[in-house]
Order: C-alpha cells, then structure tokens, then sequence
C-alpha cells in the first residue's frame, strides 16, 4: 500500500548543498546565513517537485553543525512545513545523524517545540526532539510493524484503541508517519524509505 | 601622554586593572607599558588590543611598550599578535620578534571576525588542531571534542548578532599544574561594540524600569537566555554553550559594561556575579575548558606556557 498521495523520495546531502548554496569552499554547517541558505534551497527543490515528498536530510558528511545552523536548516525546516502557510507538503528524515549532530539538532527541535526521525548512527530509526510518551510508543510500534492502523498498535502497546488512534493522529498531523489512503491506516516513514530504496 | 603600566599577569582576572588604569587616561593619549608583562594568556592578548582600541578613540593613536622577556614575545609573535597590534599601536621594542609565522602549537592565533565568513574561517582553521588537541592532550572523547568547533562558532556570532562591532578570538592550551592540576584550554573573545545592555535595550529595558543595568542585562541574557530578537530559536548559543562548558566542569564567564556573570565551577573561587565594575565597552568572553581528571597535566609545581615553560605567577 501507499500513502493518501504518492510520495516523491529526494535526499539532500547537506554538506553538498551547502557548497552550492553558500558558493564557498566552506564544508562546516555552521552560522545562521549558512542555515538559512540551506533551508532556502530545500525548499526550492521541494517546490520544484510539485507532489508529496519524503526528504532525506543526510548529515553523513558534516562535520561541524552549530546550534544556529541547526535552527534554520532543521528547526525552521521542519516549522515551515508544519504551518498552514507551507507551500508544499514535505515529510522528513534526517540521516547519517552522529552523536555530535544530534545534540545540535535535539536542541533546536527541543526549543520549537517540534520532532523530526532520524536514522542515529549506532542507534537506529528514532524521533528527535520533543514528542509526549503515548505518540513516542505508538511512533515505535508502527516503526516496528511498518504500516498499521489503531487496533495493530494497540494490540503491541499498552495504550489501547483509543489512545492509540489519538497518537497516530498526532504523528501523522507532525508528519512523523503519514496516514495511508483508507483514512484507517499509517506508515512508518522508516517503512516508507524501505520501500522506496526496494523499487 | 598618560603611561598605564600593563600588569605583569595579564588575564582574566587582571583584565579590569588595565581597564582601571585605562579610565585615567585622558585626551592626551595614552601609552601601555608592557616592559614587565610575563605572563598573558587569549584573553590578556585580545584585552590588550581592545584596551588599545578604546584608548585611540580619544583620536590619539596609543603607544604600546613591548615585554622585556623573549618568551613572552615569542608566544605573542606566534599569536599573530604584533600585526593586530600594529593597526592599533605604535609599537617599541620587542627585540627580534615574530610577524605572521604559525607554529603547531597554538589552537587559534588572534582572528578578528567581523562577519559570518570569518565563524567559517575560525571553525575551518581551529577544527582539525582542536580536534587533536582536545582528544590526545585533553582526553576528550572526539565527539565531545567536536563540540569545541560548535562552541567557538557560536561565542564568535555572538560578537556578530549583538555587538554591532567586530572583535577578536583567540585560544590556547594551558598546564594549569598549580591552579588546577590539568591542563586547560582558554579561549577569549572580545568586541567593543554595544554591550549587552545596549543590544537588549529596546526590547527589554522598559520593563526593567530603573533596574536596567549592565548586570540586569547580563543576566537576562545569560542566565535566561533572553535576546532582542522575537525569534525563540534566537538566544540559544549562550545557553549551549554554558550547557556544554558545565557539562566539561569547565568555567564561562561574560564581562560587559560594568558588570561580570561567571558559571563557576567547584575547582573555581570566583563570584558568580561582579558589579561596579571599571567600564569597558562592548564583551568580553573568557571560556576555560579542563582537561577530564584522567589526564596527567601536573607533573611541575608551576603554571606553564603554551610550550610548557614555567611563569612566574
């Protein structure tokens, strides 16, 4: 299955794209200008896309990311996203994300009050930033079953029906998982990227 | 002209008698004696050049008498300090000393930053030496030494985003054998341009009332992470940065208009909070990161040089 509209993989190797849209020799991730940089040239590809799409944010070759590039090119990223005003609509996973990146990126999506997946080195598929306990289990049940409606989670977790339909709800209004077309059932964006790299 | 005698220890806490001797100076200009100057760490340097800048507003250009000790002009020559100095100074004596030449033991010479490009050079320039540094003498694990590149990228935007003036940064590693048993690394980083209380002013002075003052200021900042943006992704360098220094057991403290605010750590006697300073304008920042306790940085009796020389202290 698939999600409510076709979903457009685009990965976005940071360190790259900094070069590009910076047009310095500079490789780090760090200043505000850098950041804002970053963020406006996402998002003139995402626009360029014109459908549904499901954004790698690949971290794999920054070396150095500071807290104020982390708040434009993630924070405000992952903000513009999720307001009314967005343009186009974006899910995003953040990969290659070390130990040193995190704390970065943890503290910009913490002061916002937002969250964002991301594939942790070491550590696997997991939500940054802020999310309430009930949204976080019901974020790791379908991380597990891949895709699943309420009565699945619930039957994997102790939350139940209920609660379980409200968190699922809450990560696909984030855009932590996205809602499958039968309105009933939601992907992991785990899931999602598998199955784009399978085809 | 008014000589001020520069202390013969030249740092952070020495810092506000140069200051204090700089307050007496008057429009006849000033010369700093630096003839008995043995000692001077990142903060001392760039004080110097600030102290040097404040004294040319007065529309005489400042004299500076260089130290009488080779090795104190050796370690400032290899701190690019002398062609700083000489845009601000007239400059005497200093007998053979150095002009741009790098040597592998110094973390960051004096750089000036004025724009955001200059936080890449700094962190394109310091990443890879403080890296080592941190991880080989300082047995920092490397991704935690990485954070250094963070914190001195966002200490030099600081001077960027609030000041409304350029400034300088510098850092070096220490073997603080007396004070403190380790090695340390300083890092200091001035500007002269607004200072907290002017760049917080028009967004929160009013409801300061007449409370506003440098200290009230500092401490908004510092302490509550406020700045004069609306912005709330804005104010969180600071607030990192004292996060990740507490987190090393190392000290930050933050010096503007009359006012200082430290994070003092137990290894540490000074206040937290000082008032009634010397005026000086604009911030000065003094960051001083320890070397975790397993490191064996305190094999001789005294403080030492960059190149492990002992000081007098």
């Amino acid at each position: 299955m698939s999600p409510e509209r076709p979903v457009v993989p685009i990965r976005f190797d940071l360190s790259a794209l900094v070069r590009r849209q910076v047009a310095s020799l500079y490789s780090h991730l760090v200043t505000r200008p850098t950041g804002q940089a970053l963020r406006l040239g996402i998002q003139s590809q995402i626009g360029e896309l014109g459908s549904v799409c499901l954004s790698i944010l690949d971290f794999e070759q920054v070396v150095v990311l500071d807290y104020s590039c982390a708040d434009e090119a993630v924070a405000k990223l992952i903000q513009y996203y999720a307001s009314p005003d967005r343009t186009a609509e974006a899910y995003f996973v953040a990969q290659g994300v070390d130990e040193h990146h995190r704390e970065a990126i943890e503290a910009v999506l913490f002061r916002h009050g937002l969250a964002l997946v991301a594939d942790v080195l070491g550590h696997g598929f997991t939500v940054l930033g802020e999310l309430d306990e009930e949204p976080r289990v019901a974020w790791r049940a379908l991380h597990e079953l891949g895709e699943a409606g309420p009565a699945q989670v619930a039957r994997t977790t102790d939350l139940g029906h209920e609660r379980c339909a409200a968190a699922l709800e809450e990560l696909a209004a984030r855009r932590l998982a996205a809602r499958m077309p039968d309105g009933r059932r939601y992907i992991a964006l785990s899931a999602l990227l598998r199955a784009r790299r399978e085809r | 002209m008014n000589t001020v005698t520069v202390p013969a220890t030249l740092e952070e806490a020495t810092f506000d008698v140069l200051i204090e001797a700089l307050s007496g100076v008057g429009e006849d200009g000033a010369v700093l004696d630096a003839r008995r100057l043995r000692w001077v760490d990142p903060f001392g340097m760039v004080g110097l050049l600030a102290a040097g800048a404040v004294a040319a507003r007065s529309g005489k250009r400042p004299h500076l008498i260089l130290p009488e000790t080779g090795d104190v002009i050796s370690y400032l020559g290899r701190m690019e300090f002398f062609q700083h100095a000489a845009k601000i100074f007239t400059l005497h004596g200093g007998v053979g000393r150095h002009s741009g030449e790098t040597w592998s033991d110094v973390l960051l010479e004096i750089t000036p930053v004025q724009s955001h490009e200059d936080v890449h050079a700094v962190v394109d320039r310091v990443h890879a030496r403080a890296s080592l540094i941190l991880s080989r003498q300082l047995n920092y694990p490397l991704r935690e030494a990485f954070q250094f590149s963070v914190i001195l990228s966002e200490v030099c935007q600081n001077i960027i985003e609030h000041s409304g003036a350029g400034g300088w940064v510098a850092t070096q590693t220490y073997n603080w054998a007396r004070r403190l048993g380790r090695k340390v690394v300083v890092i200091g980083v001035m500007d002269l341009g607004l200072g907290f209380k002017g760049s917080l002013a028009s967004a929160h002075a009013a409801r300061y009332a007449d409370r506003w003052s440098d200290s009230a200021a500092l401490q908004a900042a510092f302490v509550e992470g406020v700045t004069r943006f609306h912005d709330p992704g804005r104010g969180q360098g600071l607030q990192q940065i004292r996060r990740v220094v507490g987190r090393w057991g190392g000290r930050v403290s933050i010096r503007s208009g009359t006012a200082r605010v430290a994070d003092v750590p137990e290894w540490d006697d000074s206040p937290a909070l000082e008032e009634n300073l010397p005026v000086f304008p604009g911030a000065q920042i003094c960051i001083v990161l320890p070397a975790r306790a397993s490191e064996d940085g305190g094999s001789s009796s005294a403080d030492s040089g960059p190149s492990g020389r002992s000081v007098a202290r």
